[in-house]
This record gives structure tokens, sequence and C-alpha cells, in this order.
């Protein structure tokens, strides 16, 4: 018993840190990917590729003014941030990043804890995270926050029903709501992946989901709720310093959200894309050596001068990297681990790739595509799997 | 432990429950059901019913409170006045509350005599599953009533929004 909390509290520990970094990290990632996409460098000045420019933004925005403005709803204005970030932090609480693993002779799960409704927990805490958004429109006492803060509920509501129904499809043919659960049923390799697997593929599903989940973390091309050249900031227009930074985070944090269902539901969780005796344990060390060998090779031919110095230490980083990833002794965690953060990290560069690449949608294009194609799709995906699993049982 | 956690969800429940009448703007009235709501859920969860509690957060607090803060922000519904509170109410609202209090009680205790106390996590048929069974086997004839209902209730709403249009 004392083990147990003493081992959960350690879990949450390194869950919290892990996820904090992350989505410090992912902001510089995004500023990375967009600024190549527009053929830019990014952010470069704050340390050597710019990668202290995560530490140089928390440090401006803990030191910023906090101001309160006079004509908001007080208490609801401070509490719409907190509820925001705390239903965004929240879900990862079920979240499985591995199999059963040995520490030190303990046995643990690599998840903080497995509901046996894991699914649903996740969808009924992110159906709660709204009222952190329509509270701060409204609280604000500001046309173009109200007006964001509308949006961004209406928007909410319509998407949650076509990814209700995506998800339902493959948990039809796992039939288990424990998230840990799903990932054992798709276990061996790529065909048995719900996307792949079963009597009715699900790529349909993770299409409408992947839409879905656009729209519910209000991004682009469905970022309505802070159209900057209609609506200033959209909801956040009155808020400063941390509480602005919680919209910010609870917005990544529900970018991860997504992406790991994404990942638990379609492509498998941690499972490899095929069995380890066909060698798929090599494969993060070959990319990893992969990757060491090309920042060697424009270290040593460096298209800027700074290059010259940073590309050879990433090379060798990555080197150690692949070298730590055939040890036997941590391969057991080290490689699935590797598999949930490649296709987790996936999803997320796709969100990245979409936000430099297409425009906004207009607001009644966002509403009539939900309504009139989305959900009907779903619906009849939804239909088709259960007829033929009901045929196969 | 349980019962700590009851009575601390109990009294959060029954808090938000008076706050709900109490405060005077919609909003707050709204998000204080939503805590009702929510806390609900978290005594569904004690006794086991995990499906349910999952449930009454996605659709009650997830859904219908959400489009209930939507409508009110929508309509801009503003503060109500406070009324000074008529003779009658003053002197029947206490005792009339006191005794409907009283004959609810009397009524569970007719009801269930033999009723023992609950025990929390002593019920095991929570889970999706058995509710699914139970809701297509044993309940599945008020089940689809009560859908067909709802499907009622939205084409009224449909027809009488067409008839503000003309």
């Amino acid at each position: 018993m004392d083990s147990f909390i003493v081992i959960s509290l350690i879990k949450t520990l390194v869950v919290f840190a892990v996820l904090m970094t992350t989505l410090a990290y992912l902001q510089w990632v995004e500023r990375k990917v967009i600024a190549h996409i527009q053929v830019r460098p990014g952010p470069y000045r704050v340390g050597p590729h710019g990668l202290l420019q995560p530490l140089a933004d928390i440090i401006k925005l803990l030191t910023k003014e906090d101001l309160l403005p006079p004509y908001v709803n007080k208490p609801l204005y401070l509490l719409a941030p907190f509820l925001a970030i705390t239903m965004a932090l929240l879900s990862i609480s079920v979240i499985p990043f591995g199999p059963e693993i040995q520490v030190a002779g303990y046995k643990t799960y690599m998840q903080l804890t497995d509901l046996n409704i894991g699914v649903l927990f996740v969808l009924a805490v992110s159906s709660m995270g709204v009222y952190g958004i329509a509270l701060a429109g409204w609280s604000s006492n500001n046309k173009y926050a109200l007006l964001g803060g509308l949006r961004s509920s209406a928007q909410m509501i319509s998407y949650e029903l076509p990814m209700s129904l995506a998800i339902a499809a493959p948990l039809l043919i796992s039939n288990t709501l424990s998230l840990r659960g799903l990932v054992e049923k798709q276990a061996g390799g790529i065909w048995n992946w719900n996307v792949l697997h079963g009597p009715f593929p699900q790529i349909f599903s993770f299409i409408i989901f992947l839409i879905a989940a656009f729209a519910e973390t209000n991004r682009v091309p469905f970022d309505l709720p802070e159209a900057e050249n209609e609506l200033v900031a959209g909801f956040h227009t009155e808020y400063s310093s941390m509480k602005f930074a919680s919209f910010f985070m609870a917005e990544y944090a529900n970018m991860i959200t997504v992406s790991c269902m994404a990942t638990l539901l379609f492509l498998g969780g941690w499972v490899a894309p095929w069995p380890a005796e066909y060698g798929s344990s090599f494969v993060p060390a070959v990319i990893f050596a992969f990757a060491g060998v090309v920042a060697l090779y424009h270290g040593f031919h460096p298209a800027r001068r700074r290059d010259g110095y940073t590309l050879p230490v990433f090379g060798v980083l990555f080197l150690i990297a692949a070298g730590v990833f055939l040890l036997p002794l941590v391969q057991s965690w080290l490689i699935p681990l590797f598999w949930f953060c490649a296709k987790t990290g996936g999803i997320l560069f796709g969100f990245m790739w979409i936000r430099g690449t297409l425009p906004r949608f207009r607001y009644d294009q966002l509403m009539g595509f939900t309504w009139k194609f989305l959900f009907p799709v779903a619906m009849l995906n939804l239909l088709v799997t259960g007829f033929l699993v009901a045929l196969g049982s | 432990m349980d019962v700590i956690l009851f009575l601390v969800f109990a009294i959060i429940a029954v808090v938000c429950a008076i706050n709900v009448v109490v405060q005077t703007h919609p909003i707050s009235s709204a998000i204080s059901l939503v805590g009702v709501m929510g806390s609900l859920a978290v005594l569904y969860l004690l006794l086991g019913a995990e499906f349910l509690a999952a449930a009454q957060v996605i659709v009650y607090a997830g859904a219908i409170m959400v489009l209930f803060v939507f409508v009110i922000m929508l309509l801009n519904a503003g503060e109500e006045a406070k009324k000074g509170r008529s003779f009658t109410a003053q002197l029947l609202g206490l005792p009339l509350l006191v005794s409907f209090l009283g004959l609810m009680a009397y009524f569970v205790q007719r009801l269930f005599p033999q009723s023992t106390l609950v025990h929390f996590g002593g019920f095991t048929g929570g889970g999706a599953a058995q509710i699914g069974h139970a809701l297509f086997t044993t309940f599945l004839l008020p089940f689809e009533v009560t859908s067909v209902l709802i499907l009622i209730a939205i084409l009224g709403a449909i027809v009488l929004a067409r008839k503000e249009m003309d």
C-alpha cells in the first residue's frame, strides 16, 4: 500500500515534469516548423537554434503585469483560465504511454491510472473544458471576447458529436473502454491496428476524429474563436500574463491529449508496426543514428557560421541516443515509449503542417461542414461498423 | 475515506443547489448547476456506477449545461432585480420546507422499510457492459419510448421556431 502511494507520487511527478517541458517545447517546435514551411529560420537568437526560447517566453509571461480590467465579472474572469488549464491537464492522467515495466523490483504500468471507462473519462473532461473558454469570453465584458466565446462553445458542441461517433466505432471492434485494454487488443503489428484491422477498417473514423480534433482544440483551419482579423484575440482578448499563458498552455495540452487519443484508438498506442522478431526494435536506433550522421555532415559543411559548432554536438547526442536504444536493460520500456511518442509526434506535426498551409474557414462553412457532412458520415460509418461486427460475432 | 468523500461532495452539491436559487445572475446560477451535476457524478462514482458518472458529466454538465450557458450568453440575459419577499412567503416558507422534508423522509421510510445501509463499492453492475445489457433487454421499451419522446420534443421546438420566422 505504501509503495503504491510512493510509486504513484513519483509517476505523477515524472509525468507532470515531462508534460510541462513538452508543452513549452511544443511551442518552439511549432514556430520552427511553420518558419521552415514559410522559408525563414524561425527562433534563432536565444540559445543555439533558439532552444532556450521557451525559457525566455516563460520568464516574459511570468514577469508581465497582471491586468485586471475594472469592467469584468471578477469571480468568473478569474475562474475561467483555471478551469481551462485544469481540464486540459486532467485527461493526461489516464493516457497509457507504455506496457507494464519493472523498476527496482516494483512492477508498474507506464500510466498514472487505468480506468475501465478511460475513453469516457477523457470525453467528459474535454467536454468540461468548453466552460473555460465560454466563461472567459462572457466574463470579460467585451464584444470581441463574447463573440469568441460564443463561437467556441457552438463549435465545440457541434464537433463533439462526430468526434464521439468516430470514437464509438473502434470501441465496437475492440470491445473495451479501458485505454490500456484498447492497446492490448491492437497488439501484434500494423495489420492489427484499428485503423486497418477488423471487419471494417476504421480509416474513415480516424479521419473524422482528426478533423473534429482540430475543431475541438480551436486550431487552424477552425480557429474562428480567435480569428485575429475579426475578433482581435477572441476569448482571451482581456487576459494578460499567466492567465493568458494558462489558455495558451491549455490549447497545447489539448492538442497533446487528442493526439494521444488518436494514437491509442486508431494507431495501436505503443505497439510497434511489426513484431520485434522481424527487427522492429532496431528502428529507433537506426533513425537516431541516421539523424546523427546527417547532423554531423551538415556540421562539417555548415550553411551558417554557427552551425559549425552546434550541429556536431547534436549529431553526437543523436548517436548516443541511438546507442541507448540498443542497450537491452532499457529496451523493454524505451522502445514502446519511442513508438508512442513517434505516433503522437507525427499527429502533432500534422497539426503544425496544416496550420502552416491552410487558410481559415468561414463561420457558416464551419457549421455546415460538421452538421451536413461530418455528422452523417460518422453515423454511417458507425452503422456499417456495428453491422459488420454483429455479423462477425 | 468513502464517507469523507461522500460528505464533501454531498455538501458541495447541496451548497451549489442553494446557490442556483440564490444567485441573481443567470450565468452564475447555470455554473452552480454545473457544480451540482459534477458532484452528483462523483457520488455515482462512489457508489460504483462509473458509467453513469461519466454519462452524467458528458451529457448533463458537458452538453446540456453548455447549451444553457450558450443561450444565456447569446440572449445577453441581464441580472435579475431582487424583490422583497411577500408576507405569505415569509410566514409560510420555513414551516412548509420543514414539513416537506419530513414528509419525504417519512415516505422513504415507508416505501423501503427493510433496506439496509448503502455500502460504498458494494454495487458492481455499473460498468458499460451491464448498463448496455440492461438497457437493451430489461428496459428496452422505456428506453425506446424515451428516445421517441425526445424526438417529439425536438420536432416541437422546430415547429415553434418556424412559426416565429413567418
